[in-house]
């Protein structure tokens, strides 16, 4: 009693699972501004925008991601089954024709279908869920490479449709299809993990998941359903991903389940599951994809400062999670 | 030795595969006081996998995981040569660039002991800016270097043997010594099997949990001058991609639990070698080398269902022995995290 009436006093009355999202708010902020400051046509809107046009497809994916972390499991394949949905779209439209009313509904089957088998295996065989989903990873990479080695262009006017289509917001502002997807798949999941006995059922499984079996919770259907879910978001994003190129290739989103577990790290969620916020996650990609947008506005900086600033931010926000957890225990 | 027993199966199964389609391949020949054969070969480019597996074998073993080893053989390699391309000596060079692995290994070993960091974050920030930081040694070049000394390391031979599995097995003797007739690998399976309570009977649990990432970034250190050495440059982009997925698989198919606390070295050596007979089974056998992944994939997966008690229980329907009950596995890793 006495630890939260302190803690309560000296953090200006913020719950304490809301204190690392508002970090991440405030940096974003910090950076924004910062931005603004140095570069001349820096801080408008669009710039915002523009981070939301180029990372929807991560976006998704990250989305998945929060669901399977949420619930205490990591899942390594996302990339390359958003590799696996471009390659299939792609060769299914340029080979034999097939209309993208057929194509999308097949790829984003296949990708829940993916998710689905794995769930299946961590939770039936009892095997690491970081183990099932690297074979995952290397069974869709390698599923693509026997599609083709090559890249193959997506020529069909749907994807044209879709990549070049600007909604015009007001004043000037524009976002595309994509972004509107995005938005629906995070108010959707945003819905289930706080209104819906799946979402509880996720927080319990990931929170203790000796107590959720013991409660009588689902855990099982639970564990399989977040696999299920994260393929989706992964097929969905690359279906998105495969708008923005409009081609499929193996080596699409190379590396990408990194990008999205940062995300979903510096988010604010736990890796340890239970705690985290979807909100957390859009705010995660946006951080991501400012660092980028500012690597850019500076010209000089070369590609790699990503890498060694993204490696930095996860460690401070590591470094914070920690604390504040521990000041939770104390 | 039940517990190698699979693992012995699949790799005689590949290299039977092997001998049906290239009658040849059990074959060594000595040409020019080199000895040539596809099972040197296979010993040859396996020798870097072997080597971050061993250090990543004892990094799991105390319920850890080490996601920043391929990082960190892409920085060894491209710190050596970068000296070596400015005219420093081999021998200051390779020093450099292992000084350089052990201190990021010790860094990592600080956040999981000191900070208490889950092992597969605390590694993730490496992996990430590390990869980052190689190329801003190398400038985002790739830097050649024509050095004989150097070479020597990843591509040469001594005594007519490959000197890189001299190197792997100098590294494996080193190890099996210090950690099976020493008490020390008691106290990493001790640290793994339950940190708090190996604190509490008096073991220093965050210096051996340092000193297993120290020596696990070691031994990435030396294969990434192995492989710089034997392409004789150094990519930081692509030297050492994806190793870390490969070493730990390596391990899961020797048959060490990813959740610590026991740890096979012959398991670990074996399944290295598996990956890597995969892989060249896929070019002998005539199969195209894009599906290597996929083989890879569906070995993984049957080597990992096969060692699995649930698994076993559900297929092989075992009499008598219940399944080992989840709850006491469960806690175990919650403890050691």
């Amino acid at each position: 009693m006495t630890t939260e009436t302190l803690t309560h006093g000296r953090r200006l009355a913020v719950p304490a699972k809301y204190v690392p999202i508002l970090v991440t708010a405030c940096l974003f902020a910090a950076m924004f501004v910062a931005g603004g400051v140095r570069y001349e046509g820096f801080a408008s809107g669009q710039v915002i925008l523009n981070v939301f046009i180029d990372n929807a497809f991560l976006l998704v994916v990250a989305v998945g991601m929060t669901f399977v972390i949420l619930t205490g499991g990591i899942d390594l394949s996302v990339g390359s089954v958003v590799a696996l949905s471009t390659m299939i779209s792609a060769s299914l439209m340029a080979g034999p024709g097939w209309p993208p009313y057929l194509v999308i509904p097949l790829v984003l089957l296949i990708g829940s279908g993916l998710g689905l088998v794995m769930g299946y295996i961590v939770h039936a065989f009892d095997i690491q869920p970081f183990i099932v989903t690297l074979a995952g990873m290397f069974l869709a990479r390698g599923l693509c490479y026997t599609i083709g080695t090559d890249s193959i262009p997506i020529e069909d006017p749907t994807f044209t449709a879709f990549a070049q289509t600007r909604i015009d917001l007001f004043a000037d502002l524009w976002i595309s299809p994509s972004v509107l997807i995005a938005a629906v798949v995070v108010l959707g999941a945003a819905y289930v993990l706080h209104y819906t006995r799946l979402g509880r059922g996720v927080y319990a499984t990931g929170g203790s998941e000796q107590s959720a079996l013991l409660m009588g919770l689902p855990v099982g259907r639970t564990k399989i359903t977040v696999y299920t879910i994260s393929g989706f978001c992964s097929a969905l994003g690359g279906v998105l991903l495969s708008f923005y190129m409009l081609s499929g290739y193996g080596l699409h989103a190379v590396g990408m389940e990194l990008d999205a577990i940062a995300a979903v790290v510096i988010g604010g969620t736990l890796l340890t599951g239970g705690s985290g916020f979807l909100f957390g996650t859009v705010l995660g990609v946006l951080v991501l994809g400012l660092i980028q947008t500012i690597i850019s506005f500076e010209g000089t900086l070369s590609s790699w400062w990503t890498k060694i600033f993204i490696g930095l931010l996860l460690f401070v926000f590591i470094l914070l999670q920690r604390l504040f957890s521990a000041r939770r225990r104390n | 030795m039940r517990r190698l027993l699979w693992p012995l199966v699949v790799l005689a199964l590949l290299l039977v595969v092997n001998v049906i389609f290239t009658p040849t391949f059990f074959s060594i020949q000595m040409r020019e006081g080199h000895l040539y054969g596809s099972l040197i070969d296979i010993l040859r480019f396996g020798a870097p996998l072997i080597l971050v597996s061993l250090g990543m074998t004892l990094v799991i073993a105390t319920g850890g995981i080490d996601l920043s080893v391929g990082s960190v053989v892409a920085i060894s390699g491209a710190l050596a040569c970068l000296q070596i391309s400015q005219d420093a000596g081999v021998l200051t060079a390779v020093v450099l660039a292992l000084g350089l692995s052990v201190l990021l290994g010790a860094w990592n070993g600080f956040l999981v002991a000191a900070v208490g960091i889950q092992p597969i974050i605390a590694t993730l920030i490496l992996m990430v800016a590390g990869r980052g930081l190689a190329q801003l040694i190398t400038d985002g070049q790739i830097i050649t270097v024509n050095d004989p000394a150097y070479k020597l390391i990843g591509g040469g031979y001594w005594l007519t043997v490959p000197f890189g599995i001299l190197l792997v097995l100098a590294v494996l003797a080193v190890t099996v010594f210090l950690t099976r007739r020493l008490a020390l690998g008691m106290l990493i399976e001790s640290v793994g099997g339950n940190a708090e309570a190996s604190r509490l009977a008096g073991i220093r649990s965050r210096g051996i949990v340092i000193m297993v990432y120290a020596f696990a970034a070691l031994c990435a250190g030396i294969a990434g001058l192995m492989i710089s050495s034997n392409v004789s440059s150094a990519d930081g982009n692509n030297a050492g991609l994806w190793i870390e997925l490969d070493a730990i698989l390596a391990v899961v198919i020797g048959g060490t639990s990813l959740a610590g606390g026991r740890f096979s070295l012959g398991g670990t050596v074996l399944g290295a070698l598996i990956i890597q007979t995969l892989t060249t089974t896929i070019y002998s056998v005539g199969v195209p080398p894009e599906t290597t992944l996929l083989f890879k994939a569906l070995v993984v997966t049957a080597v990992c269902l096969i060692q699995s008690p649930a698994f076993r229980d559900k297929v092989f329907r075992r009499r008598g022995r219940p399944p080992t009950p989840r709850p006491a596995a469960e806690e175990k890793v919650r403890v050691t995290a």
